[in-house]
Order: C-alpha cells, then sequence, then structure tokens
C-alpha cells in the first residue's frame, strides 16, 4: 500500500509566524506591483492587464497561409494607423495570429469603438493579400493569404459594466460563502475561512499584476471556482477539528488544530495534486482561450491549499484562543469558579460552541 | 436483508447508467446500423449537445437601444402639437420650447395673455388626448410647463426597447438567420439586447439590416405645382432663407440627392439625366403618411433586364385613405418620398393614387431587397448602436473543441492512473464512478438544454479533479479507520459516514459560487457554472451511492473479507 502521509507530527502552528509573513510579503509585492503600475499610468487601468471584455477594444483572430512574422504584421498596423496593438502568435497553432488593439475612436460614440478596430485590422491585413470569402475555407481558395476567423470587440461601456459585474459576483460569492460557514461553524471559524480565501485570491491577482498576464471574463470564473476550491480545503480541516475536539475534550487546541491538519494532509496533497494534475493538462492542452483560466487556477488551487494549512487554521485558533481568555477575565470578574477548567477554549457561557457541537453531532448521527 | 439492499442499490444504478448512456448517445430518430459506429455515436453525440457560439462559431451581439432619442423626438413632436392645437383654436402663443438635456423632457409655452393659460391647456389636452397623459402640466406666471416624469420616462423607453426586440426578431426571421437566439441584456434599464446568431460569421450584412431605421415618408413638396420644374435649392442655407431665415415647425428641410428629373408619382419609369449634384427641399410636415401606414414593400426591377432595382410599396386601408384623399385635392403639387429624412425620389401628382406608391433610386438588387425588408418589419423605434461583437469562425469553434476534449482526456487519463496505482482496488471504485459522472453529467447537459462552452469544458475538467476528491476523502478515512483497529466492514461504514459531512459542506461551498456565477454572469461563464454545478450534484451520487454500492458488493462477495484492496 503506498501512503505519502503516515503518522506525520508537524507542529504546523510553530511556524505561523513565518507563514503569515510569507504570505505578507506575497500580497505586499502584489499590492506594490499594482500600485506602481497605476501611478505610473495614472490615466490607464494599468495595474491589471485587462482583456478586451473589462477594458474594451478588439481582438482579431486571423489565420494566414504562410505567417508573417510578427514585426511584418506590426509594420502593416502601423501602416494603417494602429500604433498599440499586440500581436501574439498562438503557440500550438502554428498559423494563427491573435491582434489586439485598444479602443479605437475613444471618447467617440461605442458603436463606431466597436467597429473601427475591425475594419482598420482588416485594411492593414490586405496588404498581405486577399481574404478568404465569407463562405470558403483558406485552404480551398487558392488565391486568399488570410482570413479572419473570429473577433471580439468591445465598447468601452460594455467593458466597464462586464468589469463592474464581475467584481460584484465575486463579492457576493464571498459573502455567500461566508454565511453558509458561519451557519455550518461557529463565526470564528467562518471569518478565518473567509480571510484565507480573499488572501488566495489576492495573491493570485497578485501574481496576474506582476507578470502582467491578462484579465479576462474566464479569469474571474477561475478565482471564484478557487474561492470555492479553497474553502473546500479548510472546511476538510476545520471538519476534522470540530470532530477531534468532541473526541478528545482535555487536548488543547493548539494540539487538536495539529493532529487535525496531520490527520487529513494525505487528503489535502492528493486532492490538491489531481485538480493540479488536471488544470495542468487545461494550462498544456486547453488552447489559448483558457491559458489565462487555467493559470489562475494552477496559482490559486497552489495557495488555496496552503492557505488552509497556514493562514485559516492558525486565525482561527488565535481568535478563539482570545475569545476564551476574555470569557475566562469575565467569568472570574463575575466571581465564578470554572466548572470545566479542562476544556480548553469556550467557557461555559459561550453559547456558540455548544451549539455548533450539538449541530455536530446531529449530523454525525445521521450520518 | 442486506442483499436485497444490494440489488436495490445495483438495480437503480443500472438503470440511471443505462438512462444516461442513451441520452447521451442515442439518436433521436430511428437507430440504424450506422449510428453504432464510431463515427455515428460522434455524430449524435454532436446533434444531441448543444453547443455554445464559442464552440459552433456564429455572431453575438449586444446592442444598446438609444431610448434617449425616442423620448426626446416624443417631445418635440408633441411640442408642436400643442403649439399646434393652441393656435388652432385661436389662443395667442408667444413661443413654445422643447428641452431634452439631461434626462429632462419639458415642454414650456409662453403665451402673450396668461389669461389665456388654462385655455390653451384644456386646447392641448384635448387636441393631444391619451398622447398628452403622460405628461404633467403646471401654469405659472405666463407659462405652462409640460414635464414628462421619470416613471413615465420609463415606461416609454422600456415600450421602444420592447418594440426594438420584436422588430429586430422579425428582420432575422426575413433574413433567413437559423435559430437567433434574442433577448433582453443586463438590467432593465440599461435597454440592451442580446442577439446570438448562430452559423453567421461575418455579420456585416446582418448588422446593417438590423439597425437600420428605414424610416418611410410620403410627403408635400412645396413647389409651384407641374408643369413648372420642382422648387430645389442649392444648399441648405438657400432653402433657408426661402424660409425666411428660420424653419418653422410645419417645414423642414430635407436633402434631396440621387434622383433626376421628377416624374409621375405611381410607378413611371424615370428619364436619365441623372443629376449628381446634391440638392434640398423644402417640405412640409408633417408627412401625409409614413411607414407606420405600409402594407407591403418588395424590391422590383427598374426595367426588365436591368440591374437598377426600386422598391415598390402598398399602403394599409388607413393610410390609403389619407393618402388617397390627399393625392385627389393635390393634383400637379409635387409629393415626395422621403427615406430616413433623405428625399428619395419627387413627382408631380397626375391623377388620385390610393394605395400604391414606388421608391425609385440607384439601388442595387441586394439593397432593394434589403430595404423592402426592413420597411415591412417597421421603422425601428430608436436608432440602435453595437456595444458589443463577437464572431467566432467555425474553424476556430472546432480548434477549441479538439483543444478541450483534448485536455479533458489528458486530464481524465492522469486522475484515473493516479488512483488505481495509488489505491488498487478502490481505485477502481473511483474510476468507474468518475466516469459515470462524465456520462451523467453530458445527459444532464442534453435534458436540460443547457449549453455546452469552452468555460463549460474547463467546468467539466475542473469536476474530474474535484469529484475524485470526495473519494480520495472517503478512502483515506477508510484506511485511517482500518490503522485504528476496526473491522473492514466497520471501517467502510465509519468512512463514509465520517466523509459524507465534509463532502457535503465541500460540495455546497462550490455551489453557493457556482451559482452566483450563473445568476449574475454572462454568456459562456454561465456555461461553466453549469457544468461545475451538474457535475457536483450527480458526484454526490456517482462518488457516494455508486462507490458505497461496489464496496457493498465486494463484502458481500466473501464471507469473511480478509483485506480490502486500498
Amino acid at each position: 500500500m503506498i501512503q505519502f502521509f503516515k503518522d506525520v507530527k508537524i507542529d504546523w502552528l510553530a511556524n505561523r509566524r513565518i507563514f503569515i509573513a510569507i504570505s505578507i510579503l506575497l500580497m505586499l509585492a502584489g499590492l506594490s506591483s499594482a500600485v506602481f503600475r497605476q501611478w505610473k499610468h495614472p490615466n490607464g487601468t494599468e495595474a491589471f492587464n485587462l482583456g478586451v471584455d473589462f477594458k474594451g477594444g478588439t481582438v482579431v483572430t486571423v489565420r494566414f497561409k504562410q505567417r508573417p512574422s510578427a514585426e511584418v504584421v506590426r509594420d502593416a498596423l502601423v501602416k494603417a494607423g494602429l500604433k498599440d496593438a499586440i500581436i501574439q502568435p498562438v503557440t500550438d497553432k502554428p498559423d494563427i495570429v491573435l491582434i489586439k488593439i485598444p479602443l479605437e475612436g475613444a471618447g467617440g460614440e461605442s458603436q463606431a469603438q466597436v467597429e473601427a478596430g475591425r475594419a482598420k485590422v482588416r485594411e492593414a491585413l490586405s496588404s498581405f493579400g486577399p481574404e478568404t470569402a465569407i463562405d470558403k475555407d483558406l485552404a480551398s481558395d487558392p488565391n486568399a493569404a488570410f482570413k479572419i476567423e473570429g473577433t471580439d470587440a468591445v465598447g468601452a461601456v460594455a467593458g466597464a459594466q462586464l468589469r463592474n459585474k464581475a467584481i460584484a459576483v465575486t463579492l457576493a460569492a464571498l459573502v455567500g460563502i461566508l454565511m453558509y460557514i458561519a451557519f455550518r461553524f461557529e463565526w470564528t471559524y467562518g471569518a478565518a475561512a473567509v480571510i484565507a480565501v480573499f488572501h488566495d485570491v489576492l495573491v493570485t491577482l497578485g501574481f496576474f499584476s506582476i507578470f502582467q498576464w491578462e484579465v479576462s471574463l474566464t479569469v474571474i470564473a477561475a478565482l471564484l471556482t478557487l474561492v470555492g476550491f479553497s474553502v473546500n480545503d479548510t472546511i476538510v480541516v476545520f471538519d476534522r477539528i470540530r470532530e477531534n475536539r468532541r473526541l478528545h475534550r482535555r487536548e488543547s487546541l493548539y494540539k487538536i488544530t495539529n493532529d487535525s491538519i496531520n490527520q487529513t494532509l494525505s487528503r489535502t496533497v492528493i486532492t490538491s495534486g489531481l485538480v493540479f494534475l488536471s488544470v495542468l493538462s487545461m494550462v498544456l492542452f486547453g488552447g489559448e482561450v483558457l491559458r489565462g483560466f487555467s493559470l489562475a487556477l494552477l496559482i490559486g488551487i497552489t495557495f488555496g491549499t496552503y492557505s488552509s494549512i497556514a493562514i485559516a487554521s492558525p486565525i482561527m485558533v488565535w481568535w478563539e484562543q482570545r475569545l476564551d481568555i476574555a470569557n475566562r477575565a469575565s467569568a472570574t470578574a463575575a466571581n465564578r469558579p470554572e466548572p470545566k477548567s479542562t476544556r480548553v477554549t469556550g467557557g461555559p457561557n459561550r453559547a456558540p460552541l455548544t451549539s455548533g457541537a450539538a449541530k455536530r453531532s446531529r449530523g454525525a448521527g445521521r450520518a | 436483508m442486506k442483499k436485497k439492499n444490494l440489488l436495490q442499490r445495483t438495480i437503480i444504478i443500472l438503470v440511471v447508467t443505462l438512462a444516461g448512456v442513451y441520452t447521451v448517445i442515442g439518436p433521436r430518430h430511428r437507430p440504424t446500423l450506422h449510428d453504432f459506429t464510431w463515427s455515428g455515436i460522434k455524430a449524435t453525440l454532436a446533434s444531441n449537445i448543444r453547443l455554445g457560439l464559442d464552440l459552433k462559431g456564429g455572431t453575438h451581439l449586444v446592442m444598446r437601444v438609444k431610448t434617449d432619442e425616442v423620448l426626446k423626438n416624443l417631445t418635440l413632436a408633441d411640442a408642436n402639437a400643442i403649439e399646434k392645437a393652441a393656435k388652432d383654436v385661436g389662443l395667442p402663443v408667444k413661443e413654445v420650447k422643447a428641452e431634452t438635456t439631461g434626462g429632462n423632457y419639458r415642454i414650456i409655452l409662453e403665451a402673450t395673455d396668461p389669461s389665456k393659460l388654462p385655455e390653451i391647456d384644456d386646447a392641448a389636452k384635448k387636441k393631444l388626448g391619451s398622447d398628452l397623459s403622460n405628461w404633467t402640466s403646471s401654469i405659472s406666471g405666463n407659462t405652462i410647463v409640460w414635464t414628462l416624469p421619470p416613471a413615465a420616462q420609463a415606461v416609454i423607453a422600456e415600450q421602444a426597447t420592447d418594440q426594438a426586440q420584436k422588430i429586430i426578431e422579425s428582420r432575422l426571421d426575413a433574413v433567413g438567420v437559423a435559430e437567433p437566439l434574442v433577448q433582453r441584456h443586463g438590467s432593465q434599464t440599461s435597454h440592451q439586447i442580446l442577439v446570438q446568431m448562430p452559423g453567421i460569421h461575418d455579420p456585416e450584412r446582418v448588422k446593417q439590416l438590423l439597425k437600420a431605421e428605414s424610416k418611410l415618408e410620403l410627403v408635400h413638396v412645396v413647389s409651384p405645382p407641374s408643369p413648372q420644374p420642382v422648387q430645389t435649392y442649392n444648399s441648405e442655407e438657400e432653402a433657408k432663407a426661402s424660409l425666411g431665415g428660420t424653419v418653422p415647425t410645419n417645414r423642414r428641410v430635407l436633402p434631396y440627392a440621387e434622383r433626376n428629373e421628377p416624374t409621375t408619382a405611381g410607378g413611371q419609369p424615370a428619364t436619365d439625366q441623372a443629376q449628381k449634384q446634391k440638392k434640398w427641399v423644402v417640405v412640409e410636415s408633417p408627412a401625409v403618411v409614413d411607414g407606420s401606414e405600409l402594407r407591403n414593400a418588395a424590391a422590383t426591377q427598374s426595367r426588365a433586364g436591368g440591374d437598377e432595382y426600386s422598391i415598390s410599396f402598398a399602403l394599409k386601408p388607413t393610410g390609403a385613405e389619407k393618402f388617397g384623399s390627399w393625392t385627389g385635392a393635390n393634383i400637379n403639387e409635387y409629393m415626395g418620398v422621403v427615406l430616413n429624412d433623405e428625399v428619395k425620389s419627387v413627382a408631380y401628382i397626375k391623377s388620385q393614387i390610393n394605395d400604391q406608391g414606388e421608391i425609385s433610386g440607384k439601388f442595387t438588387k441586394q439593397s432593394a431587397e434589403d430595404l423592402a425588408l426592413t420597411l415591412r418589419s417597421g421603422a425601428l423605434p430608436a436608432p440602435i448602436e453595437y456595444m458589443e461583437e463577437r464572431t467566432v469562425g467555425p474553424s476556430l469553434g472546432a480548434d477549441s473543441i479538439r483543444s478541450g476534449v483534448r485536455a479533458s482526456m489528458v486530464g481524465l487519463l492522469l486522475v484515473v492512473v493516479f488512483m488505481l496505482v495509488y489505491y488498487r482496488g478502490a481505485g477502481v471504485n473511483a474510476v468507474v464512478a468518475l466516469i459515470l459522472n462524465m456520462i451523467l453529467m453530458l445527459a444532464a447537459l442534453i435534458l436540460f438544454q443547457a449549453t455546452l462552452t469552452l468555460p463549460g469544458i474547463a467546468g467539466i475538467i475542473l469536476t474530474i479533479g474535484m469529484a475524485v476528491d470526495s473519494n480520495v476523502l472517503i478512502f483515506e478515512r477508510i484506511r485511517e479507520e482500518l490503522r485504528s483497529g476496526k473491522t473492514i466492514p466497520s471501517a467502510i461504514e465509519q468512512g463514509f459516514a465520517r466523509a459524507f459531512v465534509t463532502i457535503i459542506d465541500t460540495h455546497v461551498t462550490t455551489i453557493i459560487s457556482s451559482l452566483f456565477l450563473f445568476v449574475f454572469g454572462t454568456g459562456p461563464l454561465r456555461g461553466f457554472a453549469v457544468t461545475l454545478v451538474l457535475g457536483l450534484l450527480i458526484n454526490l451520487f456517482s462518488a457516494v451511492y455508486v462507490s458505497r454500492t461496489i464496496f457493498m458488493w465486494e463484502l458481500s462477495r466473501k464471507r469473511k473479507l480478509e483485506s480490502l484492496s486500498i
């Protein structure tokens, strides 16, 4: 029998300061990248490399018979008056080029913005030879030099709408998850899980800012997915903590948390590894459209796994201990003896813990 | 008892699996032998699953109805009508102004005699009737102000958007776009319409057709009657000068292009002395009849065998009555055919015309047909503008399908290999559950008529990774229970029971975030949420119920199981 982790006894919480320091450093790096870029280009949204979905602009996908080099395409575009085009050859398809141009006719009507870009690209490309007729294939047309396979043109207004919607959806999903965890666990658990998820989202966005990977609609989907995934990971650990607390009432929360992380470590590593593998296959074989999506997930899954061990658990333990100290203090102040002093956290007057334990034992009984 | 339970479970699983397999690859017609070959199965699969535009190819357009234009035009027209109503009953009016800026639509009437204001208000109410019911009027000093309250603005804008949507639908239908999708987009107040047209890869012509305003009017041209030539002007200024410098509300100055010598109305061929120069004419306002009175319009060849086309039209009975009595009373006067505020042709009225007319001009066959089509479908209540336009060519879509399928296969393979190596016997459970999950997910997509998009394929790949998580949770738990010295049956029992709580929690959180994506997300992203949610729901059946049954079956095979392959 293969077993990756057998009877591991790592004291995770002992390293909590290092973990949190690493996370803060990563988030600071992302933040400073975003702030610095924004400050350097004060009038643009340069903190992130926003795709046409969010910024407006045009992407034209062109298939060439003989693909010209990026420089040649750029020259042709400049001649047609398109100076800021990004020319991106598609790695796994040697005949396709993506041409991305920012909003044309900015300040004008969105109609003009939507149409001008493509018209100009078409004009520029005609210097390479005629375009294939609409109903024909590039290969079956002997005279044609290229074919426009697809276009995405988004006006500034539509871009702003999509952007606002994406932010609203992500935040709403986070609130939804917080509410569910607060309902299933205690609110300290929920808060810790959501802080960890926020951390994952921020770190991932930081990577996107630092490396200037394009943020498109699919990246938002990836962020939402990693929110779900990271919370999953945290829940698996928290579920185990909840269970162990009931079984070993005399143990300290510190030890229970460490034990729970260790007991679920194999599952955590295997699941994350498998999801990582399937996402990796998307990065490698999923094509250009899914690249941003899969990159975001790849990073998000890595940090989502890390954060449930290194961020969510320490925060939860710290919080519970703080509450416990506060409770003891108030209990002593009221000059009441502590009947269950063996329990490390949660005095007798802490209703949430009792109700949480009751809820859980109901759940176990049902299963 | 236990045996019976197992049998029952097996039957349920078999029925669900068979139903799933049949839904996925079963043809929707009487099956032939070909349907069971590899290519036959592929073809059936392709026709059963509804592919999104990004995979099938097509055009996605988001347009906005410029409802502010509707409100503006309405304000101008009502201001005109109010002035006319007051003058008709002989009440003195100093000035009528229409304000249409900053989301405020107001008509301000200034009277020379303030005491007449209530009378003017009444006269306007009587004359305009229901047209004025949206407005609220107030009298102060020597002015009456009619205001269009925001609620009324919203209602009018909403009606205009609905009407535009219907017109767009009928135009798409008329031009023969297969299976178009036309629906409202974004919030209710954004007045946007989404149009998806599968199979349309170059949308230029359709786009022009959709936004064509095609406002047709038949007007009285201000000119001395025939046989004098029609009165035209060489510039707009000149035309205005003839009206004394400013254009009164009952006159319009319109460009008159393309046409040559005036001909008789009613379909007489034009003479051939083309005058390219743009001219201007003064016409009476309002028009005698407009496009809303149109019964039919068709492209006709101007001359047999020629390549010039014109549009002949027929009027509805109500329009024909108006037109007939007007032409009868204006023999030898000049009549103009105005299309989108440009005079297309001018002709003198030879005799009474009832319901037939013609727009002549230098139309090609295509442009004449397109114009006739847009005339038939009615004029858009307001101009529309495109905000977003995406096209996907067929080969690009096919490429995306290929890379999506390849990525799923590789992902599936990696996961399967790992599960079999790491969990051996139990790994088979997981693999069976995973494959069943894939089949049932496709079946669910087909049953719910959900659209599969490229992000949807990403959702499937992600489901592979996440579905296996349930099995990992269960198996790890069983291993733990075995290590703690439990018997095999009770370890399995405990493993499933303990892991189940966690599985529910992890599924619910992911479903919550996917639901937000589905409800508020757009286009292809919804496809992602759909496959992920379906995959996770099915997973509760496949990874828990099915996998459990396989364990039960293993246990029942031997009286006493010495070792569990896990």
